[in-house]
């Protein structure tokens, strides 16, 4: 059974209508907010790494084609 | 026992079982909170002192449950983290941080909105608002620090000594409403006795809380998984999985 009459009456919540609504926007903006946020770093990063490995695996690419040229690889830490 | 909380410390057996897991917390998370919230809004009886703006209740109490419910846990990964050195409790403490500050500030929000049609106010400076008003601060002091120190190790102990002084303040947020005159209605739920909500009140209640602690599963495996790509990043099986997409 619904609480109320009608789809006014449920919007208006007989006055309270704009504490009630107010506060389950902001709940939703922020949480939704949240979850989209957190995907999306998760995304980022494996962006920039996919593109670090591939920077990584042409340079060695290049190094392997010349032999000749030696020198020690510093890991930077 | 052993052996699992050794499985539990290796990232790459952490990561693969969040995986697994989290399209279970999301879809269930989303039911829960949208059955508990639908219902509450709608379909629940009116309050007959304080009118509709009690249906606020089917979010603020679930925030302020997670809020505190996220620091307790935050506090056990940081006894983990002193006393083991486990790497992925230091992650767990970091990946959540945000999530708890926000839901504390959503518990914060809802309750001053809450405030103004049934106490005549947005805020008052009494206990149980003032010591939710510090646990923002502390999860604020937990991400600044977490992220001012470079090195990992020095950081992963100052961020759990950090994390267990504050958990003091957590009696006092739950005891806030019985040691001293508040505004504050007492707790809904209790471990020892039935609600004293009619079952149409507190079974959406109930549903709304169990949804969004599974959203923030969710959260916590997504973040978590963010911050071992990031940490394990020069490890073969990580390379891997970003030459795969994730998959």
């Amino acid at each position: 059974m619904m609480a109320f009459d009608s789809l006014a009456a449920f919007i208006a919540m007989e006055g309270h209508g704009p504490y009630v609504w107010t506060c389950y926007g902001v709940f939703f903006l922020f949480v939704g907010g949240l979850m989209a946020w957190s995907i999306r770093q998760r995304r980022d990063v494996m962006r920039s790494q996919l593109r670090e490995l591939e920077r990584d695996s042409t340079a060695r690419a290049g190094r392997e084609a010349q032999p000749a040229a030696s020198f020690t690889r510093i890991n930077p830490s | 026992m052993w052996q699992f909380f050794h499985k539990l410390g290796s990232p790459k057996w952490f990561y693969g079982i969040a995986t697994r897991l989290m399209p279970w917390l999301l879809v269930g998370g989303i039911a829960l909170l949208l059955a508990g919230v639908v219902w509450g809004l709608a379909f629940a009886p009116k309050d007959y002192l304080q009118g509709n703006s009690y249906r606020i209740i089917f979010i603020h109490v679930p925030t302020a449950f997670l809020a505190q419910s996220i620091y307790i846990m935050m506090a056990v990964a940081a006894v983990v983290t002193l006393v083991w050195r486990m790497k992925l409790a230091d992650l767990f403490v970091r990946s959540v941080a945000p999530v708890g500050a926000v839901l504390t500030f959503l518990a914060l929000f809802t309750g001053a909105v809450w405030g103004k049609p049934t106490w005549g106010t947005w805020w008052i400076w009494d206990a149980r608002l003032t010591s939710m008003l510090i646990l923002l601060f502390l999860y604020f002091g937990v991400i600044a620090l977490a992220a001012a120190i470079a090195d990992e190790k020095s950081s992963a102990r100052a961020v759990a000594v950090l994390v267990l002084v504050g958990v003091v303040n957590i009696p006092i947020i739950k005891y806030s409403v019985e040691w001293w005159n508040t505004l504050h209605q007492p707790a809904t739920f209790k471990l020892t006795e039935r609600p004293t909500m009619p079952a149409e009140m507190w079974v959406p209640l109930l549903l709304a809380v169990l949804g969004l602690y599974l959203i923030f599963g969710w959260l916590a495996c997504l973040r978590m998984q963010t911050g071992i790509l990031v940490r394990e990043k020069r490890t073969r099986w990580v390379q891997e999985l970003v030459r795969t997409g994730g998959h």
